[in-house]
């Protein structure tokens, strides 16, 4: 038996751990007071290294509860936070399915719950890789989504959400979401904060009373989650929650330079980052960990004299529009790159279509072009990003649309198929 | 029943009606009269203090409390999606643990976490959450208020519906037997599972009282008649409780620790002929009206192996090593 320690440890160190290690170290970071898991592939490793810590006693007081599916995951975290508890699981693909209804009430009861998920594509045929579709098809639950693109990211963004979901301005749950395997399998340098460092970030954990606006107190009894008629205030608390999505945007930005100031590590204005967007004639808006590659691309093809650029999206919920439209006026052409599916959608996959949408109405004349590749964890090399900006490029000059392209999609990385 | 026993049950009775007076399921809710559900919660309630916080998943009871803004229990309670019962009270009692441990000896950890759902939302679509829970002995009372069939949305079977009983999806009576939910909940080794009766208040009240000093996943299955759902008048949901009791339809019991103890009301019913005959029960609901002679056969020969397989297994519980 191992003896519980009395407080949370962590001295600021850089240790070479996996993208999922990261994630769990985070909510050690966070202190977080309640954790529910179910194992799913490419999770798991988040759930064991969290069982280490609270096993070794290294995260006294932290309950951890082993529940049998996904949907219990969540209501297990809903019943939790709403007792007045900081709350974090990890989830992936199928579990989010299996768990949307659930997914829904912890927004609708606008809990601060912080959930990494290690994206996967969705079934059939059975996959267990990197695709975005999972958190993107949540996109009207009143979650929010922030994407990673590097395995220091994951740990710096979930500590950034916990600060942005408990603003009592907000209280909404988050997804910190990052590509399975690609980066939840994968080991690279890490630095893990100190512990007071990040005491001093975050906000601290929830009062006795609990969250200001929902608690199960027995010296305040009172009822939450009623059914409420149609002629009553249910068009006002979904608008309520529609106006924190708006609120949330300029929250996230000040709590991204704050972890700038205090961390030194930075996210760009935390909605967006820009990459060598400067004197462009074509960008790309890229978001996970093909991010991370795409930086490399646009800098061989800068040295070979093309004017591309790149802007990570790094928040799908809140939707960046104003940034997004920003950006359309520097270029004139956008290719929109999904790793993740819209099915029947005309303007490509899930991030195309908010872009098409953000611009739509404006006056920028910038073409997007969606392409959508990587679906499932298919590879997406080097040289094919390259030769992405490259169509591009040539589109752009030429007017020349991509031979490629189905359905005004570029599908890129098809097999050769009859 | 001799002078002495009589008085000593009719002080029992006094001090637990004196001993809770208070209400915490409040007059004004909006339960139809004569509602099983009602009197479960009020007495459950009324055992187990006001220092609990119940989950209910979706069923009757998410209406009865009141619309928003309107709310009957006087204590902590929240509504939760139907299969989500159970890990959402677990999800609970972990954060008061998890609260006692950062305000140590302001009580968080002696606050009864309970999940209060009906037979749909335990029976069938709970099971799941409800089986993870009890396996997992999360700190909880799981409640199934049982009234044998989706009743919140127009009277639909569920797995709890008994066998030719009329339903809006069994036109023509149930072909099924109704599933033995205690029993499953037993085999999961839990430290404390119990049946009650809503006719049977001292009995359900002193259940409650034990749960509540059991540490760990404690089962209560409470037999809830209602009223229009089985077609009776709503003077009657008690008498016909009762009745479900004295015929054997319905047995109360404890199991404790795996040692089960027949309740007094279904002690004697060992006794084939201390059993009041079943068409007593079926007759006076208009749910059974139009059973056929076959699902009435079945279902006396079902209620007789029932009885026949319970007075084995105590047989062999005796022969167990004490």
């Amino acid at each position: 038996m191992v003896e519980a320690q009395e407080d949370f440890v962590q001295k600021r160190e850089t240790i070479i751990i996996k993208g999922n290690e990261a994630a769990a170290y985070a909510a050690k970071s966070a202190r977080v007071q309640v954790i529910s898991a179910y194992p799913i592939t490419p999770q798991t490793t988040v759930v064991e290294k969290l069982s280490e810590f609270v096993d070794n006693g290294e995260m006294p007081g932290t309950q951890y509860i082993k529940v049998e599916s996904e949907h219990s995951v969540f209501a297990s975290v809903i019943g939790a936070s709403k007792a007045g508890t900081r709350t974090f699981t990890a989830t992936s693909g199928q579990g989010i399915f299996y768990a949307h209804e659930m997914i829904h009430w912890a927004a609708g009861a606008r809990l601060p719950i912080v959930v990494a998920i290690a994206s996967r594509g969705p079934a059939p045929p059975w996959n267990i890789w990197a695709d975005f579709t999972d958190v993107l098809s949540q996109r009207d639950t009143g979650w929010m989504s922030a994407f990673c693109a590097t395995h220091q990211e994951i740990y710096d963004e979930i500590l950034m959400s916990y600060k942005v979901c408990e603003d009592h301005d907000i209280l909404l749950p988050k997804f910190v979401a990052y590509g399975g395997f690609i980066l939840s399998h994968t080991s690279k340098p890490v630095i893990i904060e100190d512990q007071d460092l990040v005491d001093s970030f975050l906000p601290s954990l929830p009062s006795e009373e609990g969250w200001p606006h929902i608690w199960m107190d027995p010296k305040r009894p009172m009822m939450f989650g009623n059914l409420i008629m149609p002629s009553s205030f249910y068009l006002e608390f979904r608008l309520k929650i529609q106006n924190a999505f708006i609120r949330v945007k300029e929250k996230i930005k000040k709590v991204t330079k704050e972890f700038e100031k205090i961390f030194g590590r930075n996210y760009g204005n935390g909605l967006v980052q820009e990459y060598k967007m400067n004197n462009v004639d074509v960008g790309v808006i890229i978001y996970g960990d093909l991010a991370l590659q795409m930086e490399q691309a646009v800098d061989e093809l800068r040295d070979q004299g093309y004017k591309v650029g790149m802007v990570k999206l790094r928040h799908f919920r809140p939707f960046p529009t104003e940034d997004i439209i920003e950006v359309a006026k520097k270029v004139k052409l956008l290719g929109v790159i999904d790793r993740a599916t819209a099915f029947g959608s005309q303007t490509g996959g899930p991030v195309s279509c908010e872009v098409k949408t953000a611009l739509h109405e404006t006056q920028e004349t910038a073409k997007v072009l969606p392409i959508i590749n990587g679906l499932g964890g298919r590879e997406v090399t080097l040289e094919q990003q390259k030769n992405q900006l490259k169509a591009l490029i040539k589109f752009n000059e030429t007017g020349e649309i991509p031979k490629d392209t189905i359905h005004g999609t570029l599908w890129d990385g098809l097999l050769e198929v009859e | 029943m001799d002078y002495w026993r009589l008085n000593k049950r009719m002080v029992k009775l006094k001090e637990a009606l004196e001993s809770c007076q208070e209400e915490y399921f409040l007059p004004g809710n909006s339960c139809c009269a004569g509602c099983g559900l009602e009197l479960a919660l009020r007495w459950a309630i009324k055992a187990l203090g006001p220092n609990t916080a119940l989950v209910t998943p979706a069923s009757c009871l998410n209406v009865v409390v009141g619309l928003w803004p309107k709310t009957a229990p006087n204590f902590p309670f929240t509504n939760m999606a139907f299969a989500a019962g159970a890990a959402a009270a677990t999800g609970m009692s972990a954060a008061f643990k998890a609260k006692a441990y950062r305000f140590p000896g302001k009580g968080w950890d002696e606050i009864t976490a309970i999940t209060f759902a009906g037979d749909g939302g335990t029976a069938d679509i709970g099971i799941q959450g409800l089986s993870g829970a009890a396996e997992r002995n999360s700190d909880q009372i799981y409640v199934c208020y049982d009234n044998e069939a989706y009743m919140n949305t127009g009277i639909q079977r569920s797995s709890s519906t008994p066998h030719g009983a009329w339903t809006s999806t069994t036109t023509k009576g149930k072909d099924r037997f109704k599933k033995n939910l205690p029993a499953i909940m037993t085999a999961h080794d839990i430290p404390y599972v119990a049946t009650c009766s809503i006719s049977e208040p001292l009995d359900l009240y002193n259940k409650f009282k034990k749960a509540k000093s059991i540490n760990g996943c404690k089962y209560i299955h409470i037999l809830a008649p209602c009223p229009p759902g089985w077609g009776l008048e709503s003077s009657e949901s008690i008498e016909i409780a009762r009745l479900a009791v004295k015929t054997g339809s319905w047995i109360l019991y404890e199991v404790e620790n795996g040692i089960m103890n027949l309740s007094k009301a279904s002690r004697s019913l060992l006794d084939t002929s201390k059993r009041a005959p079943l068409i007593d029960y079926l007759s006076r609901q208009k749910r059974f009206a139009n059973i056929s002679e076959k699902d009435l056969i079945e279902l006396q020969e079902y209620l007789d192996h029932t009885w026949k397989r319970l007075e084995a297994d105590l047989l062999c519980q005796d022969q167990y090593p004490k």
